[in-house]
């Protein structure tokens, strides 16, 4: 895009009029984006801040508190040594957490993919004149707090609950299993089935947006359906996916309430846990901010790569 | 942006399946994919079905989260203890969460929408890079970004302390990103020929801004507010955190920390089915207020709603 001071200047012919009109112009946009960008400096930017200083800081012995330490110069590594040592020490605990999380996550993921693309596939494709429908079907938990759905599973998951109630009478399982006492597999459904609506919009908006002429070339150029999916849709498929995967990742990553809701056990724990978990305890809330900083870190990548992605194609369209 | 595919896709697939009518329906090549709306019907059951049986839970006369017992409004107001109504802590989590979402979407949408126009026209340094950090506030975790705000509000801005004003600088920051992204994917939508011919037209900046963009961003500016305010209805973690007390904890907290104390029950249930009550009534003021301000372009009802759902 281009601001429109040159082509006023070309059709007027005087370049020191036309500058002198584009001034009032651009201050006009400034002031219109300067409390947004202050907003967002002070409390987007200066906390982040924050947490690195205290995260790079000292603790006060005497109340056990953190003390941030605002000159990069006089950081201390004590918070960080701590948290590597936990992470990768001989005999540390939060080692086997994070690849827990990453093991549940990728488990989770993967699932919400397998699920959600068939069905926003179907959706987008084949539905029909009950497209609505099922469109209103496939957003309604869109709408529907992730509590409530959390609570949901948490009724049907009691020991007396509807779920045992139905292996039981259909001779699957001889005594009541006890869903809600630390089993990993409810948890990882758990993730799947609170993240999955966000995962199906982004595919449901991207296969639907897909040109529906270069299916039907294919099909007329002969491949079956099968390969026509292999060939045409799943590469144009490609850019929705990748955004999708993104966008029930990086939530689940920082999830700490579907574990505690739906097993509450230790085992169960994700890295989530330990760093809210911190944060209220004295003594340990600098670790539990560096050790948020390094997650961030971690998934900076995968958060730079959806920023670059989304001004790409936000440009395409323009 | 797909207007009309729904139909178009109808009318190819409808003729050809006439012309290949006489094949065996296995060798049809334009066959309904059965199996595949078969597992969408499993998937839709799945991920519905549970949502039904926790509201009709709510209405449920024992005090069994389990055993569905008859019907009552025991719950949510009969109960002279433990209703929605009677109990204290329930009741005003109702209208924090209200208090919430209300404050939320006033400040947060009129920022978001200045900040998108002036991020959108002014070129520089200064502008490109806080577009970059306002779309990083909308990927970052919201549990890294909750424990900024936490340390932020309990060591450095400690006048702010943690509790309602907290948690509305929280949320805002948080969802200032929706009104910020949608009104600049609109923006680039509509294009500069309007702006232009305003500018030529004679009117100043300003008038241009209020004659002509405003009311072309209308829809965008509505559906962002709609979504920021489903958002905070829906919100947990940054209230969660930034919380201090029974009179500033919203109703997804209530229903974390009271089942995960162990004290779950029906009147859970009924506080859930009255968040559910209200995003439902807001998601479909939203659907009808879009579709009536969009209703001279060619945006179809499926496109309302998935813009309505932020899924663009």
């Amino acid at each position: 895009m281009q601001t429109n001071a040159p082509q006023r200047r070309a059709r007027r012919g005087r370049p020191g009029k036309a500058d002198k009109q584009a001034q009032p112009t651009r201050l006009f946009w400034v002031l219109l984006a300067a409390p947004g960008i202050i907003w967002l400096a002070l409390l987007f930017i200066v906390p982040f801040y924050a947490v690195l200083a205290i995260g790079e800081g000292k603790l006060n012995r005497l109340f056990e508190s953190p003390v941030a330490v605002y000159n990069p110069l006089k950081w201390s590594s004590a918070n960080l040594s701590h948290v590597l040592h936990d992470l990768f020490g001989a005999g540390s605990f939060a080692g086997p957490i994070a690849v827990r999380t990453i093991l549940y996550v990728a488990a989770a993921s993967v699932l919400c993919l397998l699920i959600g693309y068939p069905a926003a596939y179907f959706v987008s494709r084949f539905a029909g004149r009950r497209k609505g429908l099922f469109l209103v079907l496939l957003i309604a938990p869109f709408w529907i707090s992730y509590m409530m759905r959390m609570l949901a599973w948490i009724d049907l998951l009691q020991t007396a609950g509807y779920v045992n109630r139905a292996l039981s009478d259909l001779h699957l399982i001889s005594a009541p299993v006890n869903w809600l006492g630390g089993k990993p597999l409810t948890v990882i459904l758990g993730l799947v089935y609170g993240y999955i609506p966000y995962l199906i919009l982004v595919l449901y908006a991207g296969l639907d947006r897909i040109d529906t002429s270069l299916i039907e070339a294919g099909r007329d150029l002969g491949l079956s359906r099968v390969q026509t999916f292999v060939r045409v849709t799943l590469p144009l498929s490609r850019q929705p996916i990748l955004t999708g995967m993104l966008i029930t990742v990086l939530p689940m990553v920082g999830d700490y309430f579907t574990n505690q809701l739906l097993s509450g056990a230790p085992n169960t724990s994700m890295i989530g846990n330990l760093i809210q978990g911190q944060l209220g305890t004295p003594g340990l809330e600098g670790q539990g901010a560096m050790l948020s900083l390094l997650l961030l870190v971690v998934l900076l990548v995968p958060m730079i790569y959806y920023v670059v992605a989304t001004n790409r194609s936000s440009r395409e369209a323009a | 942006m797909t207007t009309a595919s729904a139909t178009t896709d109808r009318a190819a697939a409808g003729a050809p399946a006439r012309r290949t009518a006489r094949l065996a329906p296995w060798r049809n090549p334009w066959r309904h994919p059965w199996f595949l709306e078969g597992f969408t019907w499993l998937y839709l059951i799945w991920s519905l079905a549970p949502i039904v049986i926790a509201v009709l839970f709510s209405f449920n006369k024992g005090k069994s989260q389990a055993t569905y017992q008859g019907l009552s409004w025991r719950w949510y107001f009969g109960d002279k203890v433990n209703s929605v109504w009677h109990n204290p802590q329930l009741h005003s989590a109702v209208i924090e969460t209200l208090r919430l979402s209300a404050y939320t979407t006033i400040i947060a949408v009129p920022l978001g929408v200045a900040f998108a126009l002036g991020i959108n026209r002014w070129r520089g340094r200064v502008p490109s890079t806080f577009n970059y950090v306002m779309i990083l506030s909308f990927v970052v975790p919201e549990l890294i970004f909750g424990v900024a705000m936490f340390f932020v509000f309990t060591q450095l801005f400690t006048s702010v302390h943690l509790g309602t004003l907290a948690e509305v600088l929280g949320l805002v920051t948080w969802n200032v990103s929706w009104p910020a992204i949608i009104v600049q994917a609109r923006l680039v939508g509509i294009g500069k020929q309007y702006e232009e011919a305003s500018a030529d037209l004679g009117s100043t900046q300003f008038q241009t801004m209020r004659r002509v963009l405003l009311p072309l961003l209308t829809p965008a500016i509505f559906a962002s507010a709609i979504l920021v305010f489903s958002g905070v209805i829906d919100d947990f973690v940054i209230v969660d955190l930034l919380s201090s007390n029974a009179a500033n904890t919203p109703m997804s907290v209530i229903i974390y920390s009271t089942q995960h104390g162990g004290n779950g029950g029906p009147a859970l249930n009924a506080l859930a089915t009255i968040m559910l009550v209200m995003s439902f009534v807001v998601a479909a003021l939203g659907f009808l207020g879009y579709r009536l301000m969009t209703r001279g372009e060619r945006i179809d009802g499926q496109q309302a709603l998935v813009t309505i759902a932020g899924g663009d």
